[in-house]
């Protein structure tokens, strides 16, 4: 369980997270919404350790997260671009990760089979295309079964039958009982992946409840829809800097 | 028949001292005891052969013409109070014998051996140690010193003497010495018509070779090496230096050679190599340099304004970090025809010689002349550029001071 | 750390700038050694590349290298891994792999063609010089986000030490040349690690005009050993304090 206590970044002047608290527990998938600047990134880079906050607490299954690293091993992390050094072969960067996670008995070499990269352990970073990077980025997200991942836009990029596979794969391990934490600016993908809302707007949450929640207070069926809908009543409205299940609570009243 | 007898005898003896010369014996162990007691019994021209064995004697003076022999090489002790041999006579000859601890005076210039008024003395196949000058020879000729080998450990210069001292001589001959730990290695004061060869002075604490007022001599083959102050030449016209080596004389104001009032004298096929300063001179004249070899020195040659008339050809100039200094702008000197290793012109019609002008003179050089500490910025990007610009735009290096024909590869210099 | 080091180093070997830094190296020191039969001379003309080409293609590559490996950095973060020991990983690969480009396009021909002494020492100064120029690079990356900035930090640090601070020095030089200043102009020298390996080979190559200088402390310098030791401990000093300074800083940095 990640729990994050009234968390505060700047950037000089610029408050990229004001006051955030917010816990994500396991065995629930979150869906991180937000629009470009809302703090989304400072948000994940902040439990990921690769950014410094300003203030507040991150605690991560009991542990700390400033100073620490050993947390992350728990932690599964696909980013949102995945570059690599060009002439480093596939094979290499996995027997690196590998020996960097001190190498575990244990591999989840599904994504490697599915997307086939067995094939290519031997090509070099730069000869692969933009959507296979992806795929090596999501095949070393899910390899050492971390009980927490983080997939920042994992659809993106993806040929069509990549998308299923991986979408296939984030049900399973939801199921499976790992916290799952998802951005991405395809709602109907989240619709199928996540189970709850952490809607963020100049930095600060606006919204933290289950998608089924906020379809019913919005009346729409589409998470897409809902969403729309919701953001629409915020911008007439003034919330609390509190997020939390209170935000829900509002949203009704507003609506 | 008596008569002729008697006759023959006495030419034999005028003739030769041979036949009618006798050897004394000196040994420890046998009826004389010692040299002096040697001395005198022996009439002129008899031979003193001494035995094995070590002779504390005081000073030992030589008044006749005698041969004095070590065999098993004696040592002669001077108990650090006596100069140990002095002679006085004429065709005397010392030779086997190591002669130990002179005694040490400034005021009266104490020696291993002393020598004064004297002709066609002969020193020969002698070890010095710890003398304070180890020969010291005046107004004398025709002296021979050869195969002597003298050592001094001493600290500093002022407890040492010179290793060979010769003043108001002529026609000596200075052969195959090895001078070390001395003031000067060999030291010539007005002393004329003279040979100095095959000689080494290393380590000496001034000069490994000093001289002034010494016309019409000539120095061949020597090797002056890690002097304190390297060789110095003054005062002195008409003098040969050949197939001399000057190495590793390291310091301030330490010369490979340095000439100072030297005039109609020829400077050829030395080897200069890891000076302080190959040469320096002031007011030198008339002197050619040629078919000398100057490599890896801090200055190939510093030439003061004073000097003029003087030709420099046929040298090789190779590593040295500055080729060529001054201090004036006037040059009256020739450098036509050398090899300098930085030279970088071009040869257009293959005849082996540069088609530009070489200049010797860095413009660097100019600055380290006034400011020593800038030394340290040699070979930095800045006095690269500094040294480009000046190329282009000459404004402190003198303007003449070039070789027209420098040489595009090294002359051929067998030495 | 030491497989990090290992696959980066790799990578680095076969970029297309590594390769031809080397070849451009191998060539002009093989050209060198046709042209001129003397190796003295070669060896001077091979100083002025050491003293101005290796720590300007060190310092430039190493800061573009760094910026073009932030997003792998980021990801090596999200691994349970100390930050420190990504940094250094990637400093010695860059610096290993800028060496061994070095020491193949300069120490292999000088070996073939026979060096001695002063080739010896160029070699040294040569790989000193780059660990230095690496070690500022590394601290011009951490001091701004922005890459043309960095770049322009990291040109400036070789332009200081290559041409600024000389001229400084000679100005200092030549203003106070009536003072015994000898000490202080040793000391000023060694705040310069360029200055430094030039002492280093003026050492081997005008030795003899060095013992020239003025002051028995010079001749002590410059004739024992005392000289090497010095100007070696001072660019030890000159490769570790920026890199350090560079590690403290990307420890609290945000990425």
């Amino acid at each position: 369980m990640i729990s994050v206590r009234n968390l505060i970044k700047s950037f000089g002047k610029l408050r990229a997270l004001d006051g955030v608290t917010v816990d994500f527990h396991p065995g629930k998938s979150y869906a991180l919404i937000g629009p470009n600047g809302s703090g989304k990134t400072t948000l994940i880079k902040s439990v990921l350790g690769m950014v410094i906050p300003t203030s507040g607490d991150i605690v991560v299954d009991n542990e700390p997260v400033m100073n620490h690293w050993h947390y992350r091993e728990k932690i599964g992390y696909m980013p949102q671009i995945g570059r690599y050094p060009d002439n480093m072969r596939i094979g290499q960067l996995f027997d690196m990760m590998r020996n960097i996670r001190k190498n575990p008995p244990l591999l989840d070499e599904e994504l490697i089979d599915a997307f086939r990269l067995n094939e290519l352990v031997d090509k070099r970073m730069h000869t692969l295309s933009g959507g296979t990077r992806q795929k090596v980025s999501a095949a070393l997200a899910f390899m050492f079964n971390p009980p927490i991942l983080f997939l920042d836009e994992p659809t993106a990029g993806l040929d069509p039958v990549s998308v299923e596979l991986l979408k296939d794969k984030i049900q399973k391990e939801k199921e499976a009982g790992r916290l799952l934490i998802i951005t991405s600016h395809i709602m109907s993908d989240l619709d199928d992946l996540a189970t709850e809302v952490v809607y963020l707007q100049e930095g600060r949450i606006r919204y933290n409840n289950t998608i089924d929640e906020l379809k019913d207070i919005t009346g729409e069926s589409k998470l897409g829809k809902a969403m729309a809908k919701m953001i629409r009543g915020l911008e007439h409205t003034h919330f609390p800097p509190q997020g939390g299940t209170k935000g829900g609570v509002i949203l009704n009243d507003v609506l | 028949m008596n008569l002729l007898k008697f006759h023959t005898t006495l030419v034999l003896c005028l003739t030769g001292i041979s036949v009618c010369a006798k050897t004394i014996l000196v040994d420890p162990a046998g009826s004389t005891k010692s040299i002096k007691q040697a001395i005198t019994q022996a009439a002129a021209g008899d031979t003193i052969l001494v035995k094995p064995g070590i002779y504390r004697e005081g000073n030992i003076i030589v008044n006749k013409p005698l041969v004095l022999i070590g065999e098993g090489r004696p040592v002669l002790d001077g108990d650090r109070k006596y100069e140990i041999l002095t002679i006085h006579a004429s065709n005397v000859t010392v030779s086997g014998f190591r002669i130990i601890s002179s005694g040490v005076s400034s005021v009266n210039d104490l020696a291993g051996i002393g020598a004064i008024n004297t002709d066609r003395l002969v020193i020969r196949d002698n070890e010095f140690a710890e003398t304070y000058f180890g020969i010291h020879i005046s107004n004398s000729r025709n002296s021979i010193i050869e195969n002597n080998r003298l050592s001094v450990s001493a600290r500093s210069e002022y407890e040492t003497g010179n290793g060979i001292h010769l003043w108001q001589s002529t026609q000596a001959t200075i052969r195959n010495n090895h001078v070390t730990g001395h003031r000067d290695g060999i030291y010539f004061e007005f002393v004329t018509n003279s040979r100095i060869e095959g000689n080494t002075c290393e380590r000496n604490q001034r000069y490994g070779l000093h001289f002034m007022f010494s016309h019409d001599d000539e120095y061949h083959r020597n090797i002056f090496r890690e002097n304190g102050a390297g060789v110095a030449v003054m005062y002195t016209r008409n003098v040969t230096m050949t197939y001399n080596l000057f190495e590793k004389n390291w310091g301030n104001s330490v010369y490979g050679l340095l000439l100072k009032d030297i005039s109609d004298s020829k400077v050829t096929s030395n080897r200069f190599i890891q000076n302080t300063i190959a040469i320096y001179m002031e007011g030198t004249s008339r002197t050619e340099f040629s078919e000398n070899i100057f490599s890896s020195n801090g200055w190939g040659i510093r030439l003061q304004a004073s000097c003029d008339a003087n030709t420099f050809t046929r040298n090789n100039f190779m590593r040295n970090t500055f080729d060529f200094a001054t201090n004036g702008t006037l040059v009256l000197n020739s450098i036509n025809g050398n090899y300098w290793d930085k030279y970088q012109g071009y040869d257009l019609n293959k005849d082996g010689i540069g088609d530009v002008p070489y200049r010797p003179v860095n413009m660097y050089t100019m600055v380290v002349e006034r400011i020593p500490t800038a030394v340290l910025l040699w070979r930095s990007f800045l006095v690269f550029l500094l040294d480009r610009a000046e190329k282009v735009f000459p404004a402190v290096t003198p303007e003449n001071l070039k070789d027209e024909y420098p040489n595009l590869r090294p002359h051929d210099l067998s030495t | 750390m030491t497989r990090v080091i290992k696959y980066v180093f790799y990578d680095i070997l076969r970029t297309r700038f590594i390769l031809l830094y080397t070849l451009f190296l191998l060539v002009s020191t093989i050209a060198m050694f046709q042209l001129d039969t003397d190796t003295g001379k070669v060896i001077l003309s091979l100083m002025n590349i050491v003293l101005m080409v290796v720590p300007l293609v060190s310092i430039v590559f190493s800061t573009i290298h760094f910026f073009n490996s932030y997003e792998f950095i980021e990801l090596l973060l999200a691994q349970p891994v100390n930050r420190k020991i990504i940094f250094l990983g990637e400093y010695f690969a860059v610096a290993f792999s800028l060496c061994f480009a070095f020491v193949a396009g300069v120490g292999l021909p000088m070996v073939l063609y026979g060096a001695d002494a002063s080739g010896f020492t160029l070699l040294y100064s040569g790989i000193m010089l780059t660990l230095v120029f690496v070690s500022l690079a590394f601290l011009s990356s951490v001091l701004t986000r922005d890459k043309a900035k960095a770049i322009g930090i990291a040109l400036l640090f070789w332009f200081y030490f290559s041409l600024i601070y000389d001229g400084l020095l000679m100005w200092i030089i030549y203003t106070f040349m009536d003072y015994p200043l000898e000490k202080i102009t040793l000391a000023l020298v060694s705040l310069n690690p360029v200055d430094l390996a030039r002492i280093l080979m003026l050492l081997q190559l005008d030795i003899s005009a060095l013992m020239g200088y003025t002051g028995a402390f010079y001749k002590e310098f410059f004739g024992s050993n005392l000289g090497l030791i010095f100007s070696s401990l001072v660019l030890l000093v000159w490769i570790v304090i920026p890199v350090w300074g560079a590690l403290r800083i990307f420890t609290k940095k945000d990425l």
